[in-house]
This record gives C-alpha cells, structure tokens and sequence, in this order.
C-alpha cells in the first residue's frame, strides 16, 4: 500500500499548478488514485501558490498534503515555510537558480537542480517546473515513456500542441541534470 | 480507467448539469464557485443553452424561478454570503413548488468572511434558507465524483418532489481536482403539467404562485407540503458508513470533514482503537436511522465539522442523547488536521495509550 504526498510551492506564474496536474494525470494514466488541490487564496493573483497532489494505490481520504513526503520548493518563502512539514526520510526538490540557501534538515534526501538557469539556457524559461518535474520522476523511479507522453497529452490542449515537444525536452533535461 | 479525466469539483457540477439536461444557468461570481459560471459561460452558447450573469445574486434566483415555471430544468451557483442574497427566491421557489438546483460551495463566515472552505452554512441549508415552513433536499458531496452524481441526483429528485435541492460543497470540494466519469443514464424529465407553456386553447391557465392569501387555503397547502416531506424523510435519506460493524466510537462527518476524518480512523484502527464513521449523505432528509443504530452500539459520537457545531444538533436529536456527541471542530476557513480527530477518537477511548 503506497501512497505519496506532494506539496508543489513557489510564485504564482512558475506552472505550480500546471506541473502539478500533469502528475496526477501520469497517476491516473497508471491506474492510481490522485486528487490534485491547489492554493486559491489571493495567491493566485500573485505571490506564493501551492498545490497538493496525492498518489496513492488506495482510495485517496483528505486531499491536503499537510506532511508531504515530497516537497518541491521552487523559491525561498516556500522553502522556508515548509522545510519543517516535510516527513523525516522525505525529499525535497529546491530550485537552486532561485533558492540559494541548502536544506537545513539532515533526515531528508535533498535534490538541488538549477532549474529556472537549465530552461533559460536551453530556451525556455517557462518550464523549469517541468525540468523539476523530470527530475523528480527520475530520483523516485517513475520516469516511463508511456505515463509522461499520455498525462503530456492531457494537460497540453490540441491548441498548444506545438508546446508538448518543449515539454518533453524539459522533462528530459531534468532527467539528466 | 480509459473515460475517467481530471476534474474540479466545479467543472464537474458544471458539466453533470448540462448532461442532467440542464439548458438554463443563472449566476453572479463568488469565490470559491467562480467555475461553475466560467464553464457554463463557454459550454452553453455552443449547446443550444442560455448562460446569463445576473446583474445580483437576487435576480439570478429570479430568473431561476421564471425558468422553472416553464417546466425547464435550470440552475443557479453562489457561495455562502450569495446564497442568503438568494434566500427569498428560494422561499418563493419552495411556495409555488418549483423544483431547481442551487449549488452553494461554502466559505468561511458570518458576514463576507473568508474564501477558505467551511461548512457553517449547515443551519441555513437544512433548516432556515429563508421566511416560511418549508426544507430543500440537501446533498453533501465528499469527492469530485459525487459533485457530478449528486447534481444529477439532485436534478431527479427536485423534479421528482417539485422542490429545490441543493449541493452543499466548500471550497476544497469545489477546487480540487480528482478522476471523474460521467457516464449516466438520464432518466427521462417527468411530465410536468403544471408548467407555463401555452394552454393552445386547449386547457385551463396554469398558474404558478407562491401568494395565498387566504390562510385556511395557505394551511392547507402546507399541510400537503410537508406530507410530500414526510414520504421523504422516509424514503430518500442516503448516507455511506465505514468500519462501524464493530465499532465503540463513531465518528460522524460530511463532505470535506469526512474525508479528513477516514484518515484518522485508518490511524485510529491501526491504534488497535474501534471507531467507525457514518457519513450523511443527504443532510436533508437527515439519515436518523444509522444513528438510531449507532446509539445503541458506541459509547461516544463525535461531530467532525467545519463550523461551531450545527449537525450535531442533528445527531443528538436522531441519538436521542442516549450517547454523548462531542464536537471536533475548526472554522473561518481552516481545516481539521487527521491528528486533531485522532486525538478526539484517542480522548473517547479514554486518551492515549
């Protein structure tokens, strides 16, 4: 019986929601259940956004990620609002472009990728969440072709088809870096 | 799982509507319900529907009650501070019989309050909407999916009763987004002959009103009303119950609550403690009988909810206070944590051990 909790955080704008989701599709894609809660607070309209994606092979029960197992901080005020909540042998992704302080904590894995630097020089600024993404994916032995190209195709709509291959391009960027 | 998509518990009302039959949306925007109207806006020009944003809360409900009239199923959506705006429609609705879903994805208050999820509109829903003796079926929906299946269900049971039901969501249930499958089979709308549809010279005008001005006609046709309500509370209530086979402490919680309250009695169970949960369903009717149950099994009953205590009312009154019912509660927008209801099962299984 597995279940992971994911907390996504950083500033409205940075596809938090958006990379969320795609998790959640992949799960749903593999026959999990997933529930997918974001932030919409006044945060929405700018400053901190979060959102909580669970995984699990069990009925999900409260959709809050309250101790995520997994926690990807893409700027400082999340990092610093969070780090605690995290579970002890729990992971934290950090956004080392943006965050420049290390994880306090020593009974967590801790994963720094330069995100937002790799998709400015790679061409896309937008998708150091789905660089992240790819990294996670990677770290936790979920990266398979079949899950990432049917939940891309799920959340990138028919008009935005031209943005799936960028998309994948930063997957696999966060795969190898 | 091929024809299950993501949804958000708004878009997935939205959507189980328009299936339902629903043609007619009524609205003015609210967090954190603001989805419903955005989805309706988009989808209903392209079906042949009507999407109109009122220019207040109290015209939208209006306009509900226009659209009813004429046997059409229609909808309107608000949250908590929109929908006491909407409070003498709702009255006027259930005066002249008219059945229509109102969807309220409750927030934090009194007053504007907060945006933040809550389930303080309990009282309002179940008992005192508005003026006058009269209740609206009220559903309670714990996931995504039951957003979709209640709207049908609610559409169904408001025609089938000519009486408002209401969707009593909150902000997470509204926002969050889960597996959804939207495959039903509609039942066909039942014949409504008392509509405003043109006699063709064919019959007498019907007419649709909620003014009785003489009272032994008005008593009577309360009297008749509540008859239907009592078939009803009889035949309609609907609840789910968890782990309460064996149980010596019950847990009772709706929507969002009882989400959180699972958590904490998978932890309590693991604890070795015996604690089940009954989740009403419908709100109104009340399901008394698991409780009646109940009442005679637990040692304890503790409401779990996102308000100052307002089911539990509810439960004292179908337990006979035969049990003790405590409250486990946080409110204006917060959550209760699995620990916080898990130390509650632990306290009335006499503290930690």
């Amino acid at each position: 019986m597995a279940t992971t909790q994911y907390l996504f955080a950083g500033f409205g704008g940075q596809g938090i929601l958006f990379s969320g989701k795609f998790l959640a599709y992949k799960g749903l894609i593999e026959d999990k259940q997933v529930s997918w809660l974001p932030s919409y607070g006044p945060e929405m309209r700018g400053g901190t956004a979060s959102c909580s994606v669970i995984i699990s092979d069990t009925p999900v029960g409260s959709p809050i990620v309250s101790a995520p197992d997994v926690l990807i901080a893409m700027n400082l005020p999340s990092l610093d609002k969070y780090e605690d909540a995290v579970v002890s042998g729990g992971t934290i992704f950090v956004d080392s472009t943006l965050i420049e302080r290390k994880v306090k904590r020593d009974d967590v894995t801790v994963h720094y990728i330069p995100a937002t630097k790799l998709a400015n020089d790679n061409g896309m600024p937008s998708l150091a969440n789905m660089i992240i993404v790819g990294k996670i994916l990677a770290a936790m032995n979920e990266y398979n072709e079949d899950g990432i190209n049917g939940a891309l195709a799920k959340v990138i709509s028919a008009r935005h088809a031209d943005k799936l291959e960028f998309n994948l391009k930063a997957l696999t960027l966060g795969k190898e870096n | 799982m091929a024809d299950k998509v993501l949804m958000k518990g708004n878009e997935a009302i939205a959507e189980a509507a328009i299936i339902a039959g629903c043609r007619h949306y009524f609205g003015y925007p609210i967090t954190p319900q603001t989805e419903i109207a955005a989805y309706m806006a988009k989808r209903m020009p392209k079906i042949g529907g009507c999407f109109l944003q009122a220019e207040s809360e109290i015209a939208a409900i209006n306009m509900v009650y226009g659209v009813s009239s004429t046997g059409h199923r229609v909808m309107t959506s608000s949250s908590s501070p929109g929908i006491s705006l909407k409070g003498e429609g709702i009255s006027y609705l259930a005066g002249a019989d008219l059945p229509a879903l109102i969807v309220n994805v409750q927030r934090g208050g009194p007053g504007l309050g907060g945006i933040q999820p809550s389930q303080s509109d309990y009282f309002q829903a179940t008992k005192g909407a508005a003026h006058g003796d009269f209740h609206m079926i009220v559903l309670a929906p714990a996931s995504v999916q039951e957003m979709a299946d209640l709207t049908v269900k609610g559409f169904e049971l408001a025609d089938k009763y000519r009486m408002t039901s209401m969707i009593l969501a909150d902000g997470t249930m509204g926002q969050m987004m889960e597996p959804v499958s939207l495959d039903y089979d509609i039942k066909e709308m039942p014949e409504k002959p008392w509509a405003t549809t043109g006699t063709n010279m064919e019959r007498e005008h019907n007419i649709v009103n909620s003014l009785f001005l003489s009272p032994e006609q008005l008593e009577t046709e309360n009297f008749k009303r509540y008859e239907r309500y009592k078939y009803i509370e009889e035949n309609e209530a609907l609840y789910e119950e968890y782990m309460m086979d064996d149980a010596e402490i019950c847990v009772a919680a709706f929507g969002i609550a009882a989400r959180v309250a699972k958590n904490a009695i998978n932890a309590a169970r693991e604890k070795g403690i015996k604690v089940g949960l009954i989740r009403p369903i419908t709100l109104w009717p009340f399901p008394v009988a698991p409780f009646k149950k109940a009442a005679k099994q637990v040692q304890q009953v503790i409401s779990v909810e996102l308000s100052m205590g307002q089911m539990i009312e509810d439960i004292r009154l179908a337990t006979e206070c035969k049990v003790p019912v405590t409250l486990c509660n946080r409110v204006g927008g917060m959550i209760p944590s699995p620990e916080q209801v898990l130390k509650a099962i632990e306290d009335a299984n006499g503290g930690a051990k």
